[in-house]
C-alpha cells in the first residue's frame, strides 16, 4: 500500500475530483425470515430459517411475554411510588431472546441495560429481578447499584455499568482470553445506535478487527438515545457499514424478528468460533417507551404517533406468536395460562422482594477490595456506632 | 546477587510470574516485538509467543477496557500504559469500570487487572512525559496504587501485584529506571502492599516520600546537609493501602514531618497524609507540617528542575521543620 499519491492521481486532482475515493453506498433493507403477520417471507432462504423445537418455540414465547408483562408491572409499580427507577424493553425482545437461542451457555453476554431476556434465558430468575430492583437484602449485587443494573455471574450475564460503552471492548477483551486459552467460546455486546458515538465502540470495534477477536456486536438500533434520534448521532447510513472500517462484515437484521435475529447471531457466532473475526449486527428496531421511567418521549416525539403505530404494527412478541401459531403450537388457551402463570410467578417474587429488609451496613464495605483495607474497617467501626438512616427518598 | 536497575528487575519478575502461571498475559503499545519503549518487556514475546505478549492498536482505552475483560473471564493481564501522561483516555475504564467492577458486581466479578505505568518528570519528557497522576487513582475505592523506588522493591512489588485479587496501579518512577541499581535476590520473593519502609532511622523529623523522590530525599540526607538534623527516611512504596501505623509510630517520635511528592501540591498524596497525621498525632506535634511538591502549574519543559522538589528545597524544608 503505498502512501503517497501517484503523478496520475496529483494530476487528476487538478483537473476536477481527486480518485480512490471509497463511497458507502445505500444500506440494504434489514435481513429478515418473517413478515409482520408471522408468515415466512417469499424470500426467505430456507437453509437460514433456524430449526427451532416445538418446546423451544414455546419457551421463547413465554420468556418473551414474561418480559413483556414483568415491564408492565414494574411501570405500574414504579408510578406508585414502590419502586425508584425502571426500563422497559417494549418492543424490543427479539434482540433478547434471538441473540440468547442462538449463543451457548458458556458464550459470555455483556448487556447494555435493556436485555433481561437473556438473563431470563440462563436461568435469572423472578426473583433476583425484583430482588436486585429493590436492592434488598438478596439483591445479586447487593443493593449497590440503581435498578435495572443486574449481574448474573452463574450466567455469563456481566454486572452492568451505566455508562454507555464501557463495557464493548471488556467484551473484547473476553473474546481474546477464550481464545487464548483455546476455548471456543463467543462474546457477545449489546449497545444502542447512541452508543455508535463515543470512543469505546470505536476502540472496541478496531481491537477486534486487528484481533480477529470472536466478538458479536449487536447494535439494539432503536432510533432513540433518550430524546436524540440516530440521524442525530450519525452522519453515516447505517450502523452497519462501521464494521466495514474495521475490517469485519456488518449486518443489517429487522431486530424485531425473531427468527431473523437468531439467523444473523448463529452466522455471527459460527464466524467467531471458526476463528474469522467479529461481526456487527445492526438490529433495527423502535423503542416504543420512554427511555426509562424517568423520561417523558412525549415531550420530543410529537407529531410522530405514526412512526409508533408502525412499530406496533411490526411487534415482535406478536409476530413470533402468530408464527408458532401457524406451527399449531400456541393457542388462546396457552397464552392465556402463560399470562395467568407468569402473572402469579411475578407477583410472588414482588411481594418477597418488598417484604426483604435492606442489606446490611456491611454491605457498603465488603467487595470493595478482596479484603477489607485498614481506613475501610475503621469507618465501618464508626458508621456501626451511629444511629441508622432512613431508607429510601424523601 | 545481581545488580539490576528497575527496568531489569521490572523485567525479571513479569519472566518469572509468566513462567509461573500461564494465566499472565502483557498488553500494551511496542510491548511485544520491540520489548517497550523502555525495554521493560524485552524478550518476553520471544520466550512467551504473541499470544501472551500482545502489541495493541493506540488507545489507552482499548488497552484497559480489553485488560478487563481478560482479568474477566480469568486471565491475570499485566497492561502496560507507555507513559502515565498517556491514561486519561482510559480513565473511565479505570476509574467507573476496573475499579468498580468487584463491588458493582456483589463481588461476582472481580477484575485483577495489574496497569504497569511510568510515571513523573526529571526525563526532559515535558508536560506530556512527565506528569504524576497518582492522586486521582488513590482517590478511587477500588483501586491499589504502588510506587516502587528501588529495584529490589519493584520486583517484590510487582510480584505481589500480579497475585492480587485487586486491581493495581503500579506507577514507575522512570526518572530513575535506570539510575536506581541495587541488589536484586535471583527467583520468587513478594514484599506484602500496605508496608512502608523505614529507609533511614533517625529522631529528628519524618520524611515521607515515594517513588523517584526517595532518591532526591536521599541526596538532600546525604549531600546537602539534611542528614545533621537527624531524619527519620520513610519510603510508602504504597499509597493504597497506606501503612498508616509506622508513619505516626515515626510521627510520635519526631513530633515533625516533611512530606516530598512531586506532583502539584494542591490536593496532592501529601495533603492526605497531613490530614491523616493532623487527625491521629495532632498532639505528638511539635511543627508544622511541611510540604516539598512539584508546583500547582502544568509540568514544564526547560525550567523541569526548578519545577520538581529538588535536594535544596528538601533540604530547606527538613532545617526549617527541625528548627521550628
Amino acid at each position: 500500500m503505498s502512501r503517497h499519491p501517484s503523478k496520475a492521481a496529483a494530476n487528476a486532482a487538478g483537473a476536477g475530483a481527486p480518485t480512490g475515493l471509497i463511497e458507502a453506498g445505500e444500506p440494504p433493507e434489514p435481513f429478515a425470515l418473517l413478515d409482520y403477520e408471522g408468515n415466512l417471507r417469499a424470500d426467505a432462504n430456507p437453509a437460514l430459517v433456524p430449526k427451532i423445537s416445538d418446546a423451544d418455540c414455546l419457551r421463547l414465547y413465554r420468556e418473551l411475554l414474561k418480559v413483556r408483562l414483568v415491564d408492565e408491572r414494574m411501570m405500574k409499580l414504579q408510578r406508585q411510588g414502590r419502586l425508584g427507577f425502571y426500563m422497559q424493553s417494549i418492543g424490543e425482545e427479539a434482540t433478547h431472546f434471538g441473540v440468547a437461542y442462538a449463543l451457548r451457555a458458556t458464550d459470555w453476554v455483556f448487556p447494555s441495560y435493556r436485555e433481561p431476556g437473556v438473563a431470563f434465558w440462563r436461568g435469572y430468575t423472578l426473583r433476583d429481578f425484583t430482588n436486585q430492583l429493590f436492592g434488598n437484602a438478596e439483591d445479586p449485587v447487593k443493593g449497590r447499584q440503581m435498578p435495572v443494573h443486574h449481574s448474573f455471574r452463574a450466567g455469563n450475564y456481566v454486572s452492568i455499568s451505566s455508562p454507555v460503552g464501557t463495557q464493548i471492548p471488556q467484551a473484547v477483551g473476553v473474546a481474546r482470553a477464550a481464545r487464548i486459552l483455546g476455548h471456543d467460546t463467543v462474546a457477545a455486546v449489546y449497545f444502542g445506535e447512541g452508543t455508535a458515538s463515543p470512543g469505546d465502540f470505536h476502540v472496541g470495534l478496531n481491537f477486534a478487527g486487528v484481533w480477529k477477536a470472536p466478538v458479536i456486536f449487536i447494535c439494539r438500533n432503536n432510533g432513540w438515545a433518550i430524546s436524540t434520534p440516530a440521524h442525530m448521532q450519525t452522519a453515516a447510513k447505517s450502523v452497519a457499514q462501521k464494521a466495514v472500517a474495521y475490517g469485519f462484515p456488518g449486518v443489517r437484521v429487522d431486530g424485531n424478528d425473531m427468527l431473523a435475529m437468531i439467523a444473523a447471531t448463529s452466522a455471527a457466532a459460527a464466524r467467531g468460533r471458526a476463528g474469522e473475526g467479529p461481526t456487527l449486527i445492526d438490529a433495527v428496531t423502535y423503542r416504543r417507551a420512554g427511555h426509562s421511567s424517568s423520561d417523558d418521549p412525549s415531550v420530543y416525539r410529537k407529531g410522530k404517533e405514526d412512526e409508533l403505530r408502525e412499530w406496533e404494527r411490526r411487534d415482535p412478541m406478536s409476530r413470533f406468536g402468530k408464527y408458532i401459531t401457524r406451527r399449531g403450537l400456541l393457542t388462546d388457551a396457552i397464552d392465556a395460562q402463560y399470562r395467568q402463570e407468569l402473572n402469579d410467578e411475578i407477583m410472588a417474587a414482588l411481594q418477597h422482594a418488598e417484604a426483604v429488609g435492606p442489606p446490611p451496613l456491611s454491605s457498603l464495605f465488603s467487595d470493595v477490595f478482596a479484603q477489607p483495607t485498614a481506613n475501610l474497617r475503621e469507618q465501618q467501626a464508626e458508621l456501626e456506632a451511629m444511629p441508622r438512616q432512613k431508607l429510601g427518598h424523601g | 546477587m545481581p545488580v539490576y536497575n528497575i527496568i531489569q528487575a521490572v523485567n525479571d519478575a513479569l519472566k518469572l510470574e509468566m513462567r509461573r502461571n500461564q494465566r499472565v498475559v502483557l498488553l500494551g503499545e511496542d510491548v511485544g516485538n520491540f520489548g517497550g519503549v523502555f525495554r521493560a518487556t524485552t524478550g518476553l514475546q520471544e520466550e512467551f509467543g504473541k499470544e501472551r505478549v500482545m502489541d495493541t492498536p493506540l488507545a489507552e482505552a482499548g488497552i484497559i477496557g480489553t485488560a478487563i475483560g481478560m482479568a474477566l473471564y480469568g486471565l491475570r493481564p499485566v497492561a502496560e500504559i507507555q507513559f502515565a501522561d498517556f491514561i486519561y483516555p482510559a480513565f473511565d475504564q479505570i476509574v467507573n469500570e476496573l475499579a468498580k467492577f468487584r463491588y458493582r458486581s456483589g463481588g461476582e466479578y472481580p477484575a485483577p487487572v495489574v496497569i504497569r505505568t511510568p510515571y513523573g518528570g526529571g526525563i526532559r519528557g515535558g508536560h506530556y512525559h512527565s506528569q504524576s497522576p497518582e492522586t486521582y487513582f488513590a482517590h478511587t475505592p477500588g483501586l491499589k496504587v504502588i510506587i516502587p523506588a528501588t529495584p529490589y522493591d519493584a520486583k517484590g512489588l510487582l510480584l505481589t501485584a500480579m497475585r492480587d485479587e485487586d486491581p493495581v496501579l503500579f506507577l514507575e518512577p522512570k526518572r530513575v529506571y535506570r539510575a536506581a541499581k541495587g541488589e536484586v535476590p535471583e527467583g520468587d520473593y513478594t514484599i506484602p502492599f500496605g508496608q512502608a519502609k523505614i529507609v533511614r532511622e533517625g529522631k529528628g523529623v519524618t520524611v515521607l516520600c515515594y517513588g523517584s523522590m526517595l532518591h532526591t530525599v536521599l541526596e538532600a540526607v546525604e549531600k546537602h546537609g539534611a542528614g545533621d538534623f537527624d531524619p527519620e527516611v520513610i519510603d510508602l512504596r504504597s499509597l493504597v493501602p497506606l501503612d498508616l501505623d509506622t508513619i505516626l509510630e515515626s510521627v510520635k517520635k519526631t513530633g515533625r514531618v516533611v512530606i516530598v511528592y512531586e506532583a502539584p501540591k494542591t490536593c496532592g498524596f501529601g495533603a492526605e497524609l497531613a490530614a491523616l497525621i493532623a487527625e491521629k498525632a495532632l498532639m505528638s506535634l511539635e511543627a508544622p507540617i511541611v510540604r516539598v511538591t512539584g508546583l500547582d502549574t502544568p509540568f514544564p519543559y526547560t525550567l523541569e528542575l526548578e519545577y520538581l522538589p529538588s535536594p535544596e528545597r528538601v533540604t530547606k524544608a527538613i532545617s526549617e521543620t527541625a528548627r521550628f
